[in-house]
Order: C-alpha cells, then structure tokens, then sequence
C-alpha cells in the first residue's frame, strides 16, 4: 500500500521553482530517488516531510492530503514517518547528550516514567549497533558513523513506518557508509520500514531499493525497476549517470552528460547536455510514456535502449563503487 | 601523526591559558575585585558613606593622607569610602539594565527569528524605530521627562539597549531555525514553543552573553554621562558619574575628588570589555 505519494507537486523557493509537477509514491519496500546535486531531490524530502508547503499538487499520507491534516492526523503522521538526514552533526543538537536527544524523540508523543525511558533509549542504541554508555556523549564527543546512528536511532524511537532518507551515507568516511546502509537495510527489514533513498549515488540505490526515480532539474526522467534503469536505461541523463560511477580498474569515468550547462528553460530540460539532443528536442517538451516497463520522458527513449552506449555493467552493487565497498 | 603536530598538541594547553583564557580570567578577577567592593562596602569603607550625616568644613578637601587614602571631597566626606559605596550603584544599574534589556531583546529576538513572517517585520521594524535614535540622545531625552534618580537611569539606558540585543538574537536564531536538529525536532512532531526553548534558545545565547559582558562597561558609562549631566542618580546617593560631575571643577586644586571616581569607572568599564573579549575569542573557536 502506499503510504506517502507526492502527486504533480511543484515545491518553489520565492519565484524560483525547483521540482515541477513530481509524482511519487513510497510504499513498503524501498523507493530510490537519484539525482545529482541540484536537482531538487532534498527539496522535494522537505515536502514529503510536510517542512515545506507545495506550491501546486498534493502530497498525500495514506489516504488524506497533507496540507489538509487536523491536529489528531498531523501527530499520526509525525510518528509515522521520520528523517534521517545528510549529517548527524546537524540533525542532533549539539547541546543535547545523544540519550537527551533520542529521550526527546521518545516522551514527544508518549509519557514515560525514567526507567521506562532509560531501557529503552540503551535498547534503540544497541539496535543502532551502539554501545549503550554513548547516551553520555554529545554530539562532537562522537565519530560521524557514531552520530549518523543515534539519529537514526532517534528516527526509530518514534516507530515508523517509513524513514526518508536524504543521503544519509555522504558526509560519512567510505568505510562507514558501507556499514550504515548495512545497518538500514537490516532496520528496515526487521521493523518492515518502507523508506524512500535520496542519492547521488547509483551502486546504492542497486542494493537498496526496488524502484527508483531519476530526477534532472526537479523533474522525474524515468522511473522504473531499478535494476532495469541501471542496466538498461532508457533516458539519456539516467545511462549518463550510470556512465558516470566511477569503478575501479575500469576506463575513467565519464561527466554526466556532454557539459555541465544547466537545465533548458524550453523543450527537453536535458538536451543541452544530450548527446542525442534533436530538433524535435528544442521544439516539445517530452512527458513521460510507458516504454518497456518504466516510465521515460524522452523522445528517442526507444534509440537508448536499442544503442549500445558504453559497455553496460552489471548492476553496481555496492562493491564495485569506491562510494560504498562491501566489508 | 607527526613530530611537529604532537609539539603543537602538546603546547596548545599552555598557549590557551597564556593569550586568549587569561585575557577573560583578567577580566573576571578584575570585574570580581570591583563586585566584592560592592558587596562589602559598609564593612570594608572605612568611614561611613555620607561622612556621618554631616558637614566636616574643617576635613573638607584634605588630599590623599594615612586617614583618607583618596582624600576628601569639598564636604568632607571620604572619597574611598563614597568610590566603595558607588561600585554599588554602578553595578547595580549595569547588572539591571543589562537584565531588562537582555531579556526583553533575547525574547523577542528569538521569537522574530524563529518565527519569521509577519511576527519578524513587525518585530524588527519597531527594533528599527528604537534604533533610529542615538541611543544617548533617547535615554537623555526620557531621562528629563522622567524624575532624576537611579531607577530612571536603568529605565531611560533599558529602553535604548534593547533592539541591539533584539537583533542579534533575531539574526542568530533565524541561523539556527535552519539548522538540521531544528528540521529533525519538527518532524518529531515537537510543538514550536518547545522548539524553540529546547533548541533555537540555547543554541542563540552565546554570541549574546558575550555581547552583554562587552555591554557592561557601556552601560555604567552612559549611567556616569546621565549622572554628570544631572539626571540621574543625586545626592547623597555615591555614584561615580556624579562625584567626576561634582570634582570635575576642584581638578586643578583638588585633583583627588575627580580621579579616584573617574579611575572607578574606567577600571569597572575595562574589566567588562576584557572579560567580553576573552569570552568572545573563547567561544568563537
């Protein structure tokens, strides 16, 4: 079932739009959402949220819309869906022991006596793979591994139902990114969490989720199964992408796309990048059509996935990328 | 790691306490010293502080002697005594000026910058009007309208102090309400007064301690200019402000009655600034 959708949302900072007219839905598996910096992907977290109003379309939770949750509903969906975000070390107080923080998370929406509280906080961080004596610590008493785990520990205090992840490994060193997508894939599982990744990076969203989106200039390219948007994509920016990981003994990676010029104001937002850029490109705004499985908003969608580009990997799966090794 | 960087490492404890932590320690003995004085004033002054009620024509103007350390003014009191008993007033007004208007500016401050809006413009554009005036020419201007006296010195400086504090708490806080942990504690579900006493409060206050440390000095300065001019703290009442005021015309003669007073201010104002800066630099790193 879908829990959380955004549907035709345009979220805008002042005058400037970033995400025009997205559609997305996270259900119980895991929902990937890649795109580069820039590309509105935390901004439309921020909606999915509820931190930021869209400026056109509904986000909607469960059945209702977001915007339109009453005071009761509002609480439901404070604790039904929690943030981890980039950097723990801005998600948690500084000021705040991890135990005040996670104790915070928890005495939010439930009263509990002391020990209650204090059983509980040593038992979320040993879920998080925590010792229990780090409730002393605060946030600069830690390592970034260290702090990205009490906040995910603080997400989960709340019980979820669904995490939005918005790059929750980059800030971290590359050996620890490993073991925190270790550590949510496991989470997840067991909670039966459903969570929607936000990454720039393709090697994990392979390992971690069943569908993804690529989203170019706060618009959705394609979406589909993600193991087939990364061995076979049908959007030029999304094979572009994939091109772009870079791996190990192979040639060097290449930059997504032809330059790094910025999104078209008319026609495709992509052609300027494009190397299959046509004239029909300039002249009409592709929309989204069903080819082959996903959805692909391009007009030679057909012609990428019939031309061999690059030689095409196996699915990145987390070893293959310096990004995120497997121990 | 290698040997230099452990020699920098090993240094850095004996370096702090060298520069910038024995600055604010110099402050806060200082600022300590002149608190003390205050405290224990009718203990320590060794006459009392009006000279026993009375005029002494024939101790009036006697220069700094064995009996009188700093001498005695044209009435005859002891001028040691009256700078003892003026820490008093002095500290006072400093300590209650920079409490109303500390508080009223961190309020609402914090509130203009978490809440943003219509509730910031509104705040902020009556912080400006305030702020229009030089702060001197208001508190004189609300100081004649008012009674002399040393409540209308806190009062008149409280109302010009205010928006300084208003907006940097306003400014800080808008910072912070962009802050992750304020984003995480949102989605929580945490109610926003509670974010903002929990979070964006504490995390806002330290560039304002240390701007109201640096205050301290200012403010026991314009209450001595309210003072000389007359309109604020009279007598008999000690204040430093108002005995420079008196002395200031026996300078030539009796240079006594206006040094030790004027000392008392500059002294109390210094260790105000230093303890401000040693915090500044502190808390900066």
């Amino acid at each position: 079932m879908t829990l959380l959708a955004a549907e035709g949302v345009t979220l805008a900072y002042g005058a400037t739009a970033v995400v025009h007219d997205v559609s997305l839905a996270v259900d119980e598996g895991g929902v990937g959402l890649i795109g580069e910096s820039g590309s509105g992907k935390t901004t439309l977290a921020r909606a999915l949220l509820g931190l930021m109003r869209p400026r056109s379309g509904v986000v909607r939770y469960g059945t209702g819309d977001l915007a339109g949750l009453g005071r009761a509903g509002r609480a439901e969906f404070r604790r039904a869906v929690q943030p981890v975000f980039q950097d723990g070390s801005e998600a948690l107080d500084p000021r705040m022991t991890a135990g005040a923080s996670i104790t915070e998370a928890l005495t939010t929406h439930h009263r509990m006596s002391g020990a209650e509280r204090r059983d509980r906080v040593a038992a979320l961080l040993a879920d998080v793979g925590l010792d229990p004596a780090l409730a002393a610590r605060r946030p600069h008493e830690m390592s970034g591994g260290q702090r990205q785990r009490v906040a995910i520990a603080r997400a989960l205090a709340v019980e979820p139902r669904l995490l939005v992840l918005d790059e929750p490994t980059s800030a971290l060193d590359v050996t620890v990114q490993a073991r925190i997508l270790d550590l949510l894939e496991r989470l997840a599982a067991e909670h039966g969490l459903g969570y929607l990744l936000i990454t720039h990076n393709l090697g994990v969203v392979g390992r971690l989720c069943r569908t993804s989106s690529v989203l170019f200039a706060g618009r959705v390219v394609e979406s589909g199964p993600t193991g087939e948007l990364l061995t076979r994509p049908a959007h030029p920016y999304t094979r572009a992408l994939r091109d772009a990981v870079p791996r190990l003994g192979g040639e060097p990676p290449r930059a997504a796309g032809r330059t790094e010029a910025a999104a078209a104001a008319t026609g495709c937002p992509f052609r300027l990048r494009c190397p299959l850029a046509v004239d029909r490109c300039r002249e009409e705004t592709p929309q989204a059509r069903e080819v082959e499985g996903r959805k692909v908003a391009c007009h030679r969608a057909e012609e990428v996935l019939t031309t061999p580009g690059s030689p095409a990997p196996r699915v990145p799966h987390g070893g293959e990328t310096p990004d995120a090794p497997r121990q | 790691m290698t040997a230099p960087a452990l020699t920098t490492l090993r240094r850095t404890p004996l370096r702090r306490l060298a520069g910038v932590d024995r600055l604010a320690v110099a402050g806060a003995v200082l600022l300590g010293v002149v608190v003390l004085a205050a405290l224990l004033a009718p203990w320590i002054a060794p006459y009392p502080e009006d000279g026993g009620s009375a005029t002494h024509p024939l101790e009036a103007l006697l220069p700094p002697s064995g009996a009188h350390w700093f001498g005695t003014d044209q009435v005859g009191r002891d001028v040691l005594s009256r700078v003892l008993f003026g820490a008093r007033t002095s500290l006072l007004i400093a300590v209650a000026v920079l409490a109303v208007s500390g508080v009223a500016g961190v309020v609402l401050g914090v509130v203009a910058g978490y809440a943003g809006g219509w509730a910031r413009d509104v705040i902020m554009r009556v912080t400006d009007v305030f702020l229009a005036f030089p702060a001197l020419l208001l508190s004189l201007a609300l100081a004649v309208v008012l009674q002399p006296s040393v409540t209308t010195v806190i009062v008149a400086i409280a109302v010009t102090w205010w928006p300084w504090y208003a907006r940097l708490t306003a400014s800080v806080a808008a910072s912070v309400a962009t802050r992750g942990f304020v984003d995480s504690a949102r989605c929580l579900g945490v109610p926003a007064p509670l974010i903002v006493l929990r979070h964006v409060l504490p995390n806002s206050l330290t560039p304002v301690l240390v701007q109201l440390s640096l205050d301290g000095g200012g403010v026991i300065l314009t209450a001595a200019a309210l003072s000389y001019l007359g309109l604020g703290a009279h007598e008999p009442t000690s204040e430093w402000g108002l005995m420079v005021q008196q002395g200031q015309s026996l300078f030539t003669t009796d240079w006594w009655v206006v040094t030790f007073p004027g000392l008392a201010i500059l002294v109390t104002a210094f260790s105000f600034n230093v303890l401000g800066e040693g915090l500044r630099a502190r808390l900066s790193r």
